[in-house]
């Protein structure tokens, strides 16, 4: 049966797709989480460097941060990690508010 | 990533093979390990542990840090039956990431008009199930009403380890099919592992919401199978 990635949405399945149309992608996975987290580990969100993406790293509340972090990701090649915690006006700027921590890894596809 | 890597890894899991990708976050190299290979060094223990598991996570081997992404195959739902409710199962399995596929030998129901995008096939289950047979990573929701259609698929399914066994039909119904299953030398056991009448109870009344309910099911138990020990994985992986 072949369908289409945007039916699947499958991250990785879309990555490859940009990938082949000429695309610069950046993939971040989750790659820890303590305490209550809205994605396991393991997840991923792909995004381009128009800014499309697909997929999760967490329930909405850090993807914008993500994403932002990517692009510069996909211009300098360096990987980077991020973490997360619980939103808090004084400690973090973006947060989970369901008071887990995740560790992000963003790379660039290539 | 590697662009390579990711291709080799999109290729495994189209293939329903397990495969892990395996990225050392100091320098963010990575690679792809396919169940088997030979993995040198200390790194081997966390690999067959993550095969087995099923559970991505970081090892720390030697001083370094890796970050193992284990992709299993995705569960796979076959349906008995090219009904109605079938036709709305199908899309709402395919979002929640089920491989499904159909089986029913009424070619006037079994027709890629009614399924698009569906994996079809219009034969007897008995004949599609030898052919390809049923394994742990699969759900059976046996939908037809008609015991000939149905009966040899919960059959194959009960005996096969299937993580979700389904039939439609009322309380009443289900009575008769489990005298019918005890004839073909099924254990009461095992015939309890039948979920019926099927579905949630969400109080489901239209084809679209019985599918809901199936859907709702499938993935409740295969989660719930995920706290059960880890080992059966390693059988179909």
């Amino acid at each position: 049966m072949l369908v289409s990635n945007q039916q699947t949405l499958d991250p990785l399945m879309t990555a490859q797709d940009w990938m082949s149309d000429g695309r610069d992608v950046a993939i971040a996975t989750v790659i820890e989480t303590w305490g209550s987290a809205p994605r396991p580990v393991g997840s991923h969100l792909v995004i381009d460097r128009s800014g499309n993406f697909e997929g999760s790293v967490s329930g909405g509340c850090v993807e914008g941060a993500v994403i932002a972090e990517a692009m510069e990701v996909i211009e300098s090649g360096q990987p980077r990690m991020l973490e997360f915690g619980v939103a808090d006006e004084t400690a973090w700027q973006v947060g989970l508010s369901c008071g887990g921590r995740i560790r992000v890894y963003v790379e660039r596809l290539g | 990533m590697d662009p390579f890597c990711l291709k080799k890894l999109n290729e495994e899991r189209r293939a329903r093979r397990a495969a892990i990708l395996l990225t050392d976050i100091g320098d963010g190299r990575d690679r792809v390990i396919r169940q088997g290979d030979p993995i040198a060094g200390a790194l081997g223990p966390a690999v067959r542990t993550a095969f087995l598991s099923g559970r991505s996570g970081i090892a720390d081997v030697d001083g370094r840090s890796f970050f193992l992404n284990v992709h299993l195959p995705p569960p796979r739902l076959v349906v008995i039956g090219a009904v109605h409710i079938s036709q709305a199962l199908a899309p709402m399995a395919k979002v929640a990431g089920y491989d499904m596929e159909i089986i029913d030998p009424r070619t006037a129901f079994a027709t890629q008009e009614r399924f698009p995008d569906v994996v079809l096939h219009a034969e007897w289950p008995q004949d599609v199930l030898e052919a390809r047979p049923l394994d742990p990573y699969t759900g059976v929701a046996a939908v037809t009403h008609d015991p000939k259609i149905d009966d040899p698929a919960l059959a194959a399914a009960l005996t096969s380890g299937c993580f979700y066994v389904g039939a439609l039909g009322s309380r009443k119904t289900h009575a008769k099919r489990v005298e019918r299953l005890k004839l073909l030398g099924l254990a009461d056991e095992q015939i309890s592992r039948i979920s019926a009448p099927i579905g949630l109870d969400i109080g489901a009344a239209s084809p679209a919401e019985i599918a809901v309910a199936i859907i709702a099911e499938v993935v409740k138990t295969f989660r719930a199978r995920e706290l059960q020990p880890l080992q059966q994985l390693d059988r179909t992986a």
